[in-house]
């Protein structure tokens, strides 16, 4: 019996990404890293910024994200997320702005608990992948 | 009557106007087809968040705790209205079905003694508004500088939309904006986004039962923002391919229009060159015959 489970990633803009041979995803849920199999149960949780990785018949693939929901059901894995780059064709400098605007965010004064640790996570996120 | 070098000033100026606005229609129509598919595109996103809303609220049983978001604050006096028009004109209808709309819900709120709030989105509106309702407008924003309707535009007005309802600047918020049928019809819709209204959507509830990481109360303080981001990113999108449509039908009739005008004024210079030309004819002969 085959392992293997759909996901979509949908944006805002597009369905960016649908795929049928899925054997495990491993997503930055808020409350730590979640790996996902076949036959999980369903499952709402959302998305701290980070990376999606994609474990599929046809190789891996990474993703960023900066925040999203997931919805695990009958087989099916959902993330809806704001803003998600493809690790393999992100750019060097693209990824420096992205960077230098999340450190800024987590530097402002006024920024409330939550909101400056999501930006640290961006942060580290963005650093790990330099 | 016209000379015969005004006529033929006029029908160069109509040639002149027909050629733009077929310029026009020809820039819509290849907008329209972006602007449509984008719609398409961004559909699954706003399904999939209203599904998802739909399944965590029917697993919270008590609307007391429930967030502010959802279940509203418990008033309905003060009323935020969010009108997304274009900051284009020569787009037909398009600004005019969607004030329209507005007003009238406006006046109905009048009658009730509620009080209203206006924010506006895109210049058209805020221009047409703002003559009689000036003074409920308390924001307009504009986003002249995007090309295409995209999601952070969206995000900031919901910021805007949020940060005014958590300090309880109003109780009810609508949105008023044309919902993209076809390209000749275009639907002016109001859709109430806070509080949420879940109750006309009974789908089947499959009893799914969900395992929440963290609590669903959670999820959902975190989502509702979101939603309403994407509600208002919706609206964007069916508002820019209505506003493709309308300025398409209105240039198409526009073009025809300039092409009658031609037409009869073609007419009208033939005829009365004709007139001159006799009219020498008559005098030569009548000279001739004088001698």
């Amino acid at each position: 019996m085959s392992d293997e489970f759909k996901i979509e990633i949908v944006n805002p803009e597009k369905s960016f990404l649908s795929k049928e041979d899925v054997n495990e995803v491993v997503v930055p849920a808020f409350e730590g890293e979640m790996g996902i199999l076949k036959d999980h149960i369903s499952i709402i949780s959302f998305l701290k910024p980070g990376i999606i990785t994609i474990q599929a018949k046809s190789g891996e693939k990474k993703y960023y994200v900066e925040d999203g929901i997931i919805e695990f059901k009958n087989n099916t894995l959902s993330i809806l997320t704001s803003y998600i780059l493809n690790l393999e064709d992100i750019e060097k400098n693209k990824l420096q702005e992205l960077l230098k605007t999340a450190e800024e965010e987590s530097n402002k004064p006024e920024i409330t608990d939550q909101l400056k640790y999501l930006a640290d996570q961006k942060v580290e996120t963005l650093k790990s992948i330099n | 009557m016209a000379s015969l070098d005004d006529l033929k000033k006029r029908i160069a100026s109509v040639k002149s106007t027909q050629k733009i606005t077929k310029a026009m229609k020809m820039v819509a129509a290849a907008k329209l087809k972006r602007a449509q598919e984008s719609a398409e595109k961004g559909r699954p996103y706003s399904e999939k968040m209203n599904n998802i809303i739909l399944n965590l609220s029917c697993g919270i049983s008590d609307k007391e705790i429930a967030p502010k978001l959802l279940s509203g604050s418990g008033k309905e006096q003060v009323h935020l209205c969010v009108v997304l028009t274009s900051d284009r004109g020569l787009c037909g209808g398009f600004n005019a079905n969607i004030i329209k709309k507005a007003k009238s819900y406006f006046v109905k709120l009048n009658k009730e003694g509620k009080e209203l709030k206006i924010i506006t989105v895109g210049s058209k509106g805020n221009d047409q508004l703002k003559r009689v309702y000036g003074n409920k407008i308390i924001e307009n924003i504009s986003f002249k500088n995007s090309k295409n309707a995209n999601y952070f535009d969206a995000e900031k007005v919901g910021k805007i939309v949020i940060e005014k309802f958590e300090k309880e600047e109003f109780d009810i918020c609508t949105i008023f904006y044309n919902q993209f049928k076809n390209v000749i019809t275009q639907i002016p819709q109001a859709q109430q986004i806070i509080p949420l209204n879940t109750e006309n959507d009974n789908q089947d509830n499959s009893e799914d039962d969900y395992e929440f990481e963290p609590d669903e109360d959670e999820i959902l303080s975190n989502l509702l923002p979101k939603n309403i981001s994407t509600q208002i990113f919706k609206a964007m999108l069916e508002n820019s391919a209505s506003e493709q449509g309308a300025r398409m039908s209105a240039m198409d009739n526009a073009t025809r229009n300039a092409g009658e005008m031609v037409d009869k004024l073609t007419i009208k210079y033939n005829r009365s060159r004709q007139a001159a030309i006799t009219k020498e004819l008559i005098e030569i002969i009548s000279g001739a015959e004088s001698l």
